[in-house]
């Protein structure tokens, strides 16, 4: 295909050609265009299809304000649904597609809906597909998705990076047209570190759309040189192709930077986009105005346009839609597109003004009038006009520029507070109410349309900051630059049009505005939900004015009485995958590994996340076929001679002070101002309002210290909580608190043979005796010849067992260590599973019974909340809900049938009873198998589950179809004295 | 947000966990005669202005101090940030 509608100059690079292909066409165009200005030069105008009626659609703007021209680029795993045409850079072997079509462009067979409009007006998924209701998730929602869908993704991983980063600057400049360029070389020259930012890929905003001149130069130059020397600025930082995504509190925005989108691949090392996060003292929004169509039968056939748009594709890109043109302007601007495009040597048929005493041309027809209908399947034809004179016209033309004014872009100053208000001179809304922190507005997002006054108004907005933030500023030299005064007369659309489109990405006619006003959806906000009018990606940037000015001409009201709906971030439709930034996959969140972990790797552990912690979970032996196998032999050879386990991971927190012991005596239910120094206790934690909250130990090492222990999933909140109760409740308490979980690597060291095992490294000057270290004692100690070392004879396990602590460098040696000694035991480590086996065995409570519903009563601890302290969670722990009779209490269960398991998560109900919510007895939180006694065992919560051991319960779970009889016994399975712990 | 912490200066929201209103400072006195009702109401009954409202945050991913921000519930502005701590003392909590 030749590019048969390329016009002769423009900011291309003809010296270099792109092949690039669009639906399998290869086409040709030039470094500089976009997609969609290549797509015209080389004579396409339809680029996509509409979401609900599939029309055919071309691209209505050149900018990212896109409803129409949206495709996907590129193949394989870098395919990207959803992107705009009209900014997408050309690079050489581009591949892009339309969508939502099939079988093709041309042809698509689901067009039928624009023949079936009248079922699928405003609202029609409210009113046509409410019945049956089981057809809706079975056909109809299907259905619709399929019928409405966009672009569809690769399905495969992004091969591309995404980077995260932090600005800080004193001013942020958002928008480098005159007015952002202007104001980015006074506040740059004024010393202020400046941020520059604009979303398009050259910097000068309608500068280079436009064929004014500044001073002596093209407006382009001008910008070209105005970048060039604000690059020469050390604390000025240029930043193209960056979108301002929003304002956020307090100064700061959210912006994304596309490194590498205009590249086939990113540069090696470098990222596909960048989010910065920058933090701003002041900000100078200068986003400039969007154009606004005209609403008219028909008007949304490929090549119509709006008129900025074909005259920024003429004088920018030197493309075209057609060599044959008119425009439907109700204001000056519109007559402007006509001149550039006949002086680029474009045909222009006609101009259409609405309104009377316009301006005269010798170099084309002018005419006063509306256009009244189009024509062309795939692409603009003809168009047909109502002459004000009378009578109607029908004027052949490829292309219709379309204006209806300027809106300042006032999108931003709506990210907080920020309500616009209607300004009569330009007939459009100007940024208004509370901006948010330190924003200033300057040039056409002001209202100031013209390129002077943009200049000046920038100029002028950057001094007054610069001053403001106390540096001294002159205006630079500004040139000459045109400074035509607005002339319009507001027109929304032409009357009795069957279908005019007001929003065209979301497919919203001006009927469809009318039908919700007729069915009482009179608040702009319910007009917006009731049509999807301005819900698109485009947030209705091209649309939601002539909508709100047909809902007050029908209303009979003001645009100001019927106000605006919201903008809100992001500006421009944001990728997943910058918003993750390097979060993803295994770098999701950082991985902590216990000081064992090469150890365990080495024995071929099977590992577990446990928090952002990896923990062995069992560890295999050659010949063992299933996790069962390995866990059984762990458990039983533990409970037979020793087992041990790394216990890192639970949270540890130094308590010190002279209140320590007074502090904890607050923290815990239980007492502890009376735990001798050398013993450790174990202490129940509860929140204020009376629910256990986390369980551990605390150890007196010395009158003024105490070490004490959380579980691991509860490591940070309970730290949290502490440093609360001491900072905000008790700030006088003589106590400092530090996390020392990663300072120390603990084992767990259980079994019969515990204490032969560790005699072989512990120094020994230390007696470990059952006299000398008794059950719960605690010490510092030094083993293998002087390694100091924290010893606590605790036991999760039930089996005579200590846990022993070196700082975390030591871990790693000591495990070794220890398993080497251990051969003559047969030592086993033990994982996750086995721990768990061992303390359902035993029956003390974990995560699955603190489970943020039960209390201290429901765990069978009842009477270790003191009455004669003051604790958290104390008082609130005595209402009459957490007291009743038929409380529900911690027992154990083991299966009558004992080949039956008893799975967790089952509720229980009595034998007898109906099996409902009504009847619901408790349920099981906890089961394993227990290789000691051969059978499956659980533990959980029944309703006065003390009382009632030995009764026949039945153990039902609907969901899995489980249903079988359980009896009620001690939690305690294993040495339920408590006499191995002790020995 | 930025909250300017009074030891560090301004930081980032995000260093930050929220965990309420400022009044859970004044716990009551578990040992007084009428204390479950007094729980109760500094259990379950805050009070939600929309306005100025008095808060706590810790500084989780910093220097561990728990502050009372105050800060407008309708515009986010923040007019004042103290130590948890010097409040509390303050406002008469000690030991």
């Amino acid at each position: 295909m030749t590019q048969k509608n390329r016009l002769q100059g423009g900011l291309i690079d003809r010296s270099r050609s792109y092949t690039f292909r669009f639906d399998g066409k290869t086409m040709t165009g030039h470094a500089g265009d976009t997609l969609a200005s290549a797509l015209l030069a080389n004579g396409v105008r339809l680029m996509g299809r509409s979401f609900k009626y599939h029309r055919p659609r071309g691209p209505l703007t050149a900018g990212s304000e896109e409803p129409n021209a949206i495709v996907e680029l590129r193949e394989g795993a870098r395919q990207e649904p959803n992107t705009r045409a009209t900014t997408a850079e050309l690079f050489d072997g581009l591949v892009a597609r339309s969508q939502n079509r099939w079988p093709s462009l041309a042809f698509d067979a689901l067009s039928v809906n624009d023949r079936l409009s009248s079922f699928f007006a405003a609202g029609f998924y409210y009113k046509t597909f409410m019945w049956p209701a089981a057809f809706w998730e079975k056909l109809y929602e299907p259905m619709i998705r399929r019928a409405a869908g966009l672009g569809s993704l690769s399905l495969q991983d992004d091969p591309d990076s995404y980077d995260k980063g932090f600005l800080h600057c004193d001013l942020l400049i958002t928008g480098a047209g005159p007015a952002g360029l202007a104001a980015a070389l006074t506040a740059g020259e004024a010393g202020l570190r400046v941020i520059l930012a604009d979303e398009d890929y050259v910097m000068g905003g309608r500068l280079n759309a436009e064929t004014f001149s500044l001073g002596d130069m093209a407006g382009h130059d001008w910008a070209a040189q105005t970048v060039a020397r604000l690059r020469s600025l050390p604390n000025v930082r240029v930043m193209p192709r960056t979108t301002v995504l929003g304002a956020f509190d307090h100064g700061i925005y959210g912006a994304v930077e596309r490194v590498a989108d205009h590249l086939a691949v990113p540069e090696a090392g470098k990222p596909r986009q960048i989010l910065w996060r920058i933090y701003t003292k002041r900000s100078l929004l200068t986003a400039g105005a969007l154009e606004r169509p005209i609403a008219f039968e028909n008007n949304d056939r490929p090549g119509i346009m709006l008129a900025s748009a074909l005259r920024a594709y003429a004088n920018r890109w030197a493309a075209t839609p057609a060599q044959r043109v008119a425009i439907f302007t109700n204001n000056d601007d519109g007559h402007r597109t006509a001149a550039d495009l006949h002086a680029k040597g474009v045909k222009v048929a006609a101009v259409i003004d609405t309104r009377p005493g316009q301006p005269v041309s010798t170099d084309y027809e002018v005419l006063q009038g509306e256009i009244i209908d189009t024509a062309g399947r795939l692409g603009l034809t003809r168009i047909t006009v109502r002459l004000a004179k009378g009578g109607t016209r029908e004027i052949e033309c490829g292309a219709l520029g379309v204006s209806g004014g300027w809106n300042p872009n006032v999108s931003l100053t709506c990210h907080q507070r920020g309500r616009p208000v209607w300004e009569e001179g330009i007939a459009a809304f100007v940024p208004g109410g509370t901006l948010p922190d330190g924003m200033t507005v300057a040039g056409a997002a002001q209202g100031l349309f013209s390129t002077h006054a943009a200049l000046t108004s920038g100029a002028e907005a950057a001094a007054q900051i610069a001053t403001d933030l106390g540096h001294a500023a002159t205006k630079p030299d500004l040139p000459q630059a045109e400074d035509a005064p607005v002339q319009i007369t507001p027109f929304w659309h032409v009357t009795d049009a069957k279908r005019a489109w007001v929003d065209q990405q979301n497919d919203v006619t001006a009927k469809d505005v009318k039908l919700a006003h007729q069915e009482n959806f009179v608040s702009v906000e319910h007009l917006k939900r009731y049509t999807t009018l301005g819900m698109a990606t485009d947030q209705g940037k091209t649309s939601n004015m002539a909508g709100l000015a047909i809902m007050a001409e029908i209303a009979g009201k003001t645009i100001p009485e019927v106000g605006t709906t919201m903008f809100r971030p992001p500006y421009t439709p944001t990728a997943m995958g910058v918003l993750a930034g390097r979060s993803r996959g295994t770098d999701f969140r950082p991985v902590r590994k216990t000081p064992s972990h090469t150890w365990a790797e080495e024995q071929g552990a099977v590992f577990v996340e446990v928090g952002n912690w990896l923990r062995a979970q069992w560890f295999p032996r050659k010949g063992e076929t299933t996790w069962r196998e390995s866990v059984d032999r762990e458990v039983l050879q533990t409970r037979k001679s020793v087992g041990i386990c790394d216990v890192t991971t639970l949270g540890k927190i130094d308590v010190q002070g002279t209140d320590a012991a007074a502090f904890l005596n607050r923290i815990y239910c239980n007492g502890f101002a009376k735990l001798a120094v050398g013993r450790t206790r174990y202490g129940l934690m509860l929140r204020e309002d009376g629910i256990a909250m986390d369980d551990g130990t605390a150890a007196r090492l010395a009158e003024d210290h105490f070490v004490v222990t959380t579980t691991t999933a509860n490591a940070v909140s309970v730290y949290r909580h502490m440093e609360f109760v001491r900072q905000c409740l008790f700030p006088d308490m003589d106590v400092q608190l530090i996390s020392t979980t990663e300072a120390w690597a603990q084992f767990s060291v259980a079994g019969p043979n515990a204490r032969k095992l560790l005699q072989k490294v512990v120094d020994p000057e230390f007696d470990l005796s059952n006299e000398g270290f008794p059950f719960m004692a605690c010490g510092e100690i030094t083993i293998c010849g002087g390694l100091r070392a924290r010893l606590f004879r605790i036991s999760f396990s039930g089996e005579l067992a200590y846990e022993i602590a070196v700082p975390t460098r030591y871990g790693d040696a000591l495990i070794r260590r220890l398993m080497r000694e251990g051969q003559e035991f047969d030592v086993v480590a033990y994982g996750t599973e086995a721990l768990g086996v061992m303390r359902i065995e035993k029956g003390h409570a974990a995560g699955n019974e603190l489970n943020g519903t039960t209390t201290a009563l429901n765990l069978g601890m009842g009477r270790m909340v003191s009455q004669a302290k003051d604790s958290i969670g104390a008082v609130l722990s005595r209402r009459e809900g957490l007291n009743e009779p038929v409380a529900l209490k911690l027992v154990g269960f083991k299966p009558v049938d004992p080949t039956h398991k008893v799975p967790a998560g089952s509720h229980l109900m009595t034998k007898g009873a109906p099996v409902d919510a009504a009847h619901d007895q408790g349920y099981v939180t906890s089961a394993c198998y227990s290789p000691n006694l051969g059978h499956h065992i659980a533990i959980g919560y029944l309703k006065s589950g003390d009382q009632r051991l030995g009764e026949i319960v039945r153990l039902v779970s609907p969901l899995t179809g489980f249903d079988h009889d359980v009896e009620v016994v001690s939690a305690h399975f294993v040495d339920p004295e408590g006499e191995r712990l002790r020995a | 947000m930025i909250i300017n912490h009074p030891l560090l200066g301004p930081r980032d929201a995000a260093e930050f966990v929220y965990k309420g209103d400022a009044a859970l400072i004044h716990r009551p006195d578990g040992m007084a005669p009428d204390a479950l009702e007094k729980f109760i109401d500094y259990g379950y009954l805050r009070d939600n202005p929309a306005g100025e409202h008095r808060e706590l945050w810790f500084h989780e991913q910093g220097d561990r101090s728990w502050l009372v921000v105050t800060r407008n519930t309708l515009t986010h502005e923040i007019t004042s940030v103290e130590l948890a701590r010097d409040v509390a003392r303050r406002e008469g909590r000690s030991k």
